[in-house]
């Protein structure tokens, strides 16, 4: 995973509720079963005026000049709701987008946001509405955004936190518990064994 | 000595492996289940890496996202380049020697459809799978939830995924539904009171009078829902019903006599960090009006003031009576609302009467070729035949828009599905979601209408 310590950009507003991740790549945009070649698709439903045609819209944040090369995203609530597509974190990544801002995000969406590198924030909707286009400093070691003279903190798990900073690798660093594991799943075979079928011949 | 627990919280407990020095948990996963749509990435994704699925005989894969639901199908499907998706999966699970249900396998069906079906998650399990509607299988009394695809491989790989305590809730329903209301018109009303965002770090646990009269599969269709609200998870502590339901299917064990099973349940006086009651005897069938299953009114009711974009993209104003509004098209399926019972349902309102000239398309889609088999074994079929309804194969079809085949353009549908966002059912179409009872009555009004005054 790409580590993720500091970032300052300017911020591109969504600020629309309830984005949901068919719409941030619909399904008939992930054209193969890997992890690239997305970022054309983010967004299609309202960043191209004809997605077949790939037209673009001009009045879409994303189409604006300014927000050309610039990797934060501001969002209204709930964002990244709806079907549990890592794609949608994937496009995101790939367009440029390293730090998604919102009042709060789907669970699904915040946990493949972690596990790729992606940092969610959640601030509350009065502070992200002062961002639009503005430049703003992410320090995810202080757990702060800086914007202008404001200075907000955020909240995030120490272990997501510590996973982003070093771009640790969480299967990696689970398999070294693997004797723990085997240890558990030993005693949890004896408590519930129809929890393990024999396996298939 | 541990005091009274919640029923999520010795789910939790008993599966809880290790703490990790940053004070997250690991915890066991006892089943992953696939699907074409994200399998083969995490199946292809860990060959790459070099590391196996850690224990092939507790992880299962079917077909349903893009597999074709026309009679006759193979791995052919409208959707461009979908086939790759049904032959990269196949080759994977084969290669990673887990269990594959395959696109002309009689146990094949939607995953959250066929795995309480074949008794593949059961009571106090932990399940997960890349797919948001997990949750659905939480109405059997296991701890399933949706993950991403590298949470998947996590899974696969070590056995356990690392997570953070969620909060529990309880939803409590009080009462008894009224003649016409169903599960579904319970997960919409919460929805609609509690919003899309009022789950979200919970594990929702569903209980009260009006959850324990529901049979299994209406439990499903109210666990379901629980991702539109945002929480991790619904779960429904098992009781008589689900050990009945479970009795004998081909993976649950051969008897549910053990003292575990009478285990699981919350504690008396164990409490919640949250609590939510509705009273289920106040309840009138539900219908969707805008982009978010959030935006959900009772079918005798007036569209309410949202969101400026919900109005325009459906194309209702504010003040609007629902009822009447005029559809082009009907959808019943999904891993919401495709069991035998909300077939039975629907197929009464239906059985005898003819569909209105103004439906382009009307569609059943069993969730699973059992289902389907079941269904045509009562006649179901014909019913829905006679009525003007297309009868499927099983898969998710349209609850979903892949690209391929999909509705006219600019179609207004009504669906038994569980998501109503923009473009959801395909660019540009405005999807109502509402119960299978309330989709067949306004195929046969042409509009949307009342279930309660059709029924007989
Ligand atoms: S039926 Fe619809 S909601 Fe259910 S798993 Fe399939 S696509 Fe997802």
């Amino acid at each position: 995973m790409k580590r993720f310590t500091t970032l300052t950009s300017r911020a591109i507003p969504l600020l629309r509720d309830n984005i949901d991740t068919d719409t941030v790549i619909p399904s008939r945009e992930m054209k193969s079963t890997g992890r690239t070649g997305l970022a054309d698709g983010l967004f299609a439903p309202w960043r191209y005026a004809d997605a077949a045609a790939r037209t673009p819209d001009p009045a879409f944040p994303l189409n604006q000049p300014e927000a050309a090369g610039q990797r934060i995203l501001l969002a209204g609530a709930n964002f990244g709701c709806g079907s549990s597509r890592e794609h949608a974190v994937w496009a995101l990544m790939e367009w440029g987008i390293a730090c998604v801002i919102a009042p709060g995000f789907a669970p699904i969406f915040q946990a493949n946001a972690l596990r790729n590198g992606l940092l969610p924030v959640v601030l509350p909707a009065p502070a992200i509405a002062a961002m639009p286009w503005a430049d703003v400093t992410i320090d995810l070691p202080a757990q702060t955004v800086a914007c202008g003279q404001s200075v907000h903190p955020f909240a995030i798990a120490p272990e997501p936190k510590e996973m982003l900073l070093e771009g640790l690798d969480a299967i990696d660093l689970t398999l070294k518990a693997r004797p723990q594991i085997d240890a558990w799943t030993a005693r949890d075979r004896a408590l519930r064994p129809w929890v393990y079928p024999e396996q298939q011949p | 000595m541990t005091g009274p627990r919640t029923f999520f919280a010795k789910i939790w407990d008993a599966h809880h492996v290790a703490d990790t020095a940053a004070g997250a948990a690991l915890i066991a996963i006892d089943r992953v289940f696939l699907h074409e749509r994200t399998g083969a990435a995490a199946l292809k994704a860990m060959a790459a890496a070099g590391r196996p699925v850690h224990d092939p005989a507790r992880v299962f894969a079917v077909m349903d996202h893009i597999v074709d639901t026309r009679p006759g199908r193979g791995d052919q499907t409208l959707m461009p380049g979908g086939q790759a998706f049904i032959t990269e999966t196949r080759e994977a699970a084969l290669a990673a020697g887990i269990t594959l249900f395959d696109v002309t396998d009689p146990d094949q069906g939607i995953t959250h459809v066929i795995s309480p079906e074949l008794g593949i998650v059961l009571p106090g399990l932990t399940l997960v799978a890349p797919d948001s509607h997990t949750c659905t299988q939480g109405a059997l009394g296991a701890l399933a939830w949706g993950i991403g695809s590298s949470e998947a491989e996590h899974a696969m790989a070590t056995g356990v995924l690392r997570l953070g305590r969620p909060q529990s809730m309880r939803v409590t329903f009080t009462g008894q539904l009224a003649p016409g209301v169903t599960a579904k018109d319970m997960a919409l009303a919460l929805l609609a009171t509690h919003g899309a965002g009022g789950g979200a770090g919970h594990v929702v646990e569903f209980a009260g009078e009006a959850v324990r009269a529901l049979d299994i599969e209406s439990r499903m269709t109210l666990c379901n829902m629980a991702t539109e609200f945002a929480a991790m998870t619904g779960i429904i502590a098992p009781d008589e019903r689900t050990y009945a339901y479970l009795a004998g299917r081909r993976h649950a064990p051969p008897a549910f006599d053990h003292p575990h099973w009478q285990s699981l349940h919350t504690d008396h006086g164990a409490t919640f960090d949250r609590e939510i009651v509705i009273d289920a005897g106040a309840l009138a069938p539900m219908v969707t009006w805008g982009t978010s299953p959030e935006h959900a009114v009772a079918v005798d009711g007036t569209v309410p003031q949202g969101p400026q974009r919900a109005h325009e993209y459906t194309g209702l104003a504010a003040g609007t009576p629902i009822k009447g509004t005029p559809i082009d098209a009907a959808f019943i399926g999904s891993c919401t609302n495709a069991r035998l019972s909300d077939l039975r349902r629907a197929a009464r309102l239906l059985k005898g009467r003819r569909i209105s000239p103004a439906i382009r398309k009307a569609l059943v889609v069993p969730g699973s070729m059992a289902v389907r088999r079941a269904a045509e074994a009562e006649g179901l079929d014909k019913v829905f035949a006679d009525a003007g309804f297309e009868w499927r194969e099983s898969g998710c079809s349209l609850c979903f828009y892949a690209g391929g085949e999909g509705f006219a353009p600019g179609s207004r549908t009504i669906s038994s599905t569980n998501r109503n966002f923009e473009g959801r059912q395909g660019p540009g179409i405005r999807t109502h979601i509402a119960s299978p009872e309330t989709v067949a009555a306004s195929a046969l009004a042409g509009a949307i209408a009342d279930p309660r005054e059709m029924m007989r």
